[in-house]
């Protein structure tokens, strides 16, 4: 059996011009954020990529068939995203797409994907890219409104009632900001003090102390993404602030604990995934193997920590390469079809069984609420 | 019968987007083609503020975007036809080009530069944070223009990228029509004397600053139409359109291509927009091979590259 190693250079040398010589391999393709804002995103997401398909194509690919990847850096630009998923589509010919880092790309690749009528999986978190369901677009990635009803029943479950936010206004803390506010009220919980700040923004103490002032606060939230919450947290140590305080899902990496420093980030609480506490999922856990495994492999691999956006990539590739082992893998429409049949589906974000009506495929319950303690994640029961 | 240099221009220019086609070797390609026609419209205005009236701007993305999401806004919050919108969005971005421009173009020298350099930096921020009006960082679904059906109801049949790759050729060759024949009018002479002396076109009896001012409306114009244009074709708009590297990018665009001519304008905007895709193979050095590029450029052929070339030619003739 022949063996060739996927790479972009190759794929891209074969995409400008050698043309599309029949080949006995499936062809996927990726338009990912691996530089530009979303680079702490994309990158993580595209190393995960090709560490996969190499795994996949020295194991014997899919029924014997190699798996060629077409990997683009969009550089998180929705323009550059539409120009590569055309590409892909029309130059490239691959049969499926993986991809969209960020909500923006996903919304510009969503609508060629969908024109086409070729498969495609999201990384990216909002919850219009799948409400409402359409035929080719699936995504991996909890929704924003998910994270925020996780923390908001914790809070429940502790007994308060009366929460602060402080949110970044990138895509991601603006987009979950607003999905809070609109369940907030089905915990019973009142939002008392709503701030904001800039994705650059060098110090929150001000936003931070109005918070605090605010009468009769008893928890406070921070959706936002990259380096405000670490700043957030930092600044929280230092005004001794005492009430609990919650991330998002959005700075599950161990990333964010060494920026935060282990000392601040003490005690506070986030939805996550299983992929963080590995060593910590019981035996019998169903996801136990299959978390382990892409950490192993990862983190041998790039010699860095797993993080949550990296197995949104994982998920996707795992989702598209068992649809593409059941389906008839020139077709791509037997490929959606296939997709949208996987069911009960052990992967690190959670355990997915799509149907016609849910392109998601996940519940609550793929969310674990972690808490940090000793610079360390730990599981909250 | 001899051609003039106008004739001649839009002639290569209609040649070039009816030809090309035909050595497409996948309909990816009518993708690049519009974009580069897309670019091509807003590089032109650039060549009527920078070629012929010397004035720069560092924020012509934020007229881009005010176009652009004139389309996304005006059929949901006024009920317009995106169609209607293209035109809205030129007439904000013309106002609010004279508004900038009024003050700041009696005064000689750079400030016009780093006025707009705040402008546009002003319009980014508007569009990311104003959440409201123009849901945010995350983009905006803009409506289809429609016209695609209207030509195919014709008895064509233009798959999406044909169309925008037609349309965005046919008003390119109509903003170069018009970028010509101010050329050789007398506005337009008057803005190449004010370019080679202000003194001296001033003791001639040009009104300096309102021939500038004029320059700089016709500018953000074509901007914001070429906005609109890349907004329609996307069916999706968010606020990069409006960022800071896409207002230095038309101007390196301008720059490349030789800042005084139309035609190398056009020329400047499908290197530009070719360069990048030609240039996934080197992934990670995409960025420097660009930076070298334009390096060579500015050292070896100073005048960009169709004028510097031209010259060349001629140089040998004699």
């Amino acid at each position: 059996m022949k063996k060739t190693l996927s790479t972009t250079a190759l794929a891209a040398i074969v995409a400008l011009g050698a043309g599309s010589a029949a080949l006995a391999e499936i062809r996927i393709g990726a338009s990912i954020s691996a530089t530009g804002p979303a680079a702490f995103l994309g990158d993580p997401e595209a190393k995960t990529l090709e560490l996969l398909v190499e795994e996949l194509n020295a194991a014997g690919g899919i029924d014997g068939e190699n798996l060629r990847l077409v990997m683009y850096d969009d550089g998180g630009d929705p323009n550059r995203a539409r120009t590569f998923a055309t590409r892909l589509i029309e130059d490239d010919e691959v049969v499926a797409i993986i991809g969209g880092t960020t909500t923006g790309t996903t919304m510009s690749i969503l609508a060629v994907a969908e024109d086409a009528e070729v498969p495609f999986i999201s990384l990216a978190g909002a919850i219009e890219i799948i409400d409402p369901v359409r035929p080719y677009t699936f995504k991996t990635p909890h929704t924003d409104r998910m994270a925020c009803q996780k923390i908001f029943e914790d809070i429940q479950a502790r007994g308060f009632t009366r929460v602060g936010m402080i949110s970044g206004t990138d895509g991601f803390g603006a987009s979950m900001q607003a999905q809070c506010k609109q369940v907030i009220g089905d915990y019973g919980i009142e939002l008392v003090a709503d701030e904001t700040y800039n994705p650059t923004d060098a110090d929150m103490t001000a936003q931070l102390t109005k918070i605090r002032n605010t009468a009769g606060i008893e928890a406070i939230v921070n959706p936002g993404f990259g380096q405000g919450p670490s700043i957030v947290t930092r600044n929280y140590k230092q005004l001794a602030i005492d009430l609990p305080f919650y991330q998002s899902h959005g700075v599950a990496s161990d990333g964010f604990i060494e920026l935060a420093g282990a000392d601040a980030a003490e005690g506070i609480r986030l939805p996550g995934t299983a992929l963080l506490v590995a060593n910590l999922l019981a035996e019998d856990d169903p996801q136990k193997p299959v978390v382990d495994a892409y950490k192993t492999a990862y983190e041998s691999h790039t010699n860095s920590s797993v993080g949550t956006f990296g197995g949104y990539a994982h998920d996707a590739f795992l989702i598209l390469t068992e649809a593409l082992g059941r389906a008839d893998a020139t077709d791509p429409a037997s490929i959606r079809d296939e997709i949208e049949a996987t069911e009960g589906l052990a992967g690190t974000t959670g355990i997915y069984t799509f149907t016609p009506e849910d392109h998601l495929g996940l519940d609550l319950s793929a969310f674990r609420m972690l808490e940090i303690r000793d610079g360390a994640w730990t599981l909250v029961d | 019968m001899r051609i003039s240099p106008k004739t001649a221009t839009l002639l290569v220019l209609a040649v070039l987007v009816a030809l090309s086609p035909f050595f497409f070797p996948s309909n990816f390609y009518y993708r690049i083609g519009s974009l580069m026609f897309v670019n091509a419209i807003a590089v032109i205005g650039i060549v009527i503020l920078t070629g012929y009236a010397g004035q720069i701007s560092l924020g012509h993305a934020g007229f881009a975007g005010i176009g652009a999401y004139a389309c996304a806004l005006a059929p949901v919050h006024l009920g317009l036809h995106p169609g209607i919108a293209v035109f809205l969005g030129a007439a904000i971005s013309g106002v609010l080009a004279w508004m900038v421009g009024r003050p700041i173009l009696r005064l000689k020298g750079y400030y016009l530069g780093v006025a707009t350099l705040g402008f546009g930096i002003l319009v980014s921020m508007i569009l990311t944070n104003e959440r409201d009006l123009t849901r945010g960082p995350d983009g905006i679904d803009v409506p289809d223009l429609g016209l695609r059906a209207l030509v195919n109801g014709l008895g064509l049949n233009l798959s999406n990228g044909q169309f925008w790759y037609f349309f965005s050729g046919i008003c390119m060759i109509l903003g170069a029509w018009i970028a010509l024949n101010l050329f050789n009018s007398p506005a337009g002479r008057a803005l190449r004397a004010l370019h080679g002396s202000e003194v001296a076109a001033r003791t001639v009896g040009v009104d300096v600053a309102r021939m500038k001012l004029q320059a700089f409306v016709i500018s953000a114009v074509y901007a914001s139409i070429s906005g609109s244009l890349l907004a329609l074709q996307n069916r999706f708009v968010s606020p990069d359109i409006a960022g800071f590297m896409h207002s230095i990018e038309m101007v390196t665009m301008a720059v490349l291509g030789g800042v005084g001519s139309v035609l190398g304008a056009v020329i400047g905007a499908g290197i530009l927009t070719l360069l990048p895709q030609v240039l996934t193979i080197f992934a990670e050095y995409e960025q420097l091979v660009l930076g070298l590029v334009m390096m060579l450029v500015m050292i070896f052929l100073r005048e960009g590259l169709l004028p510097s070339i031209l010259k060349r030619f001629r140089g040998r003739d004699e």
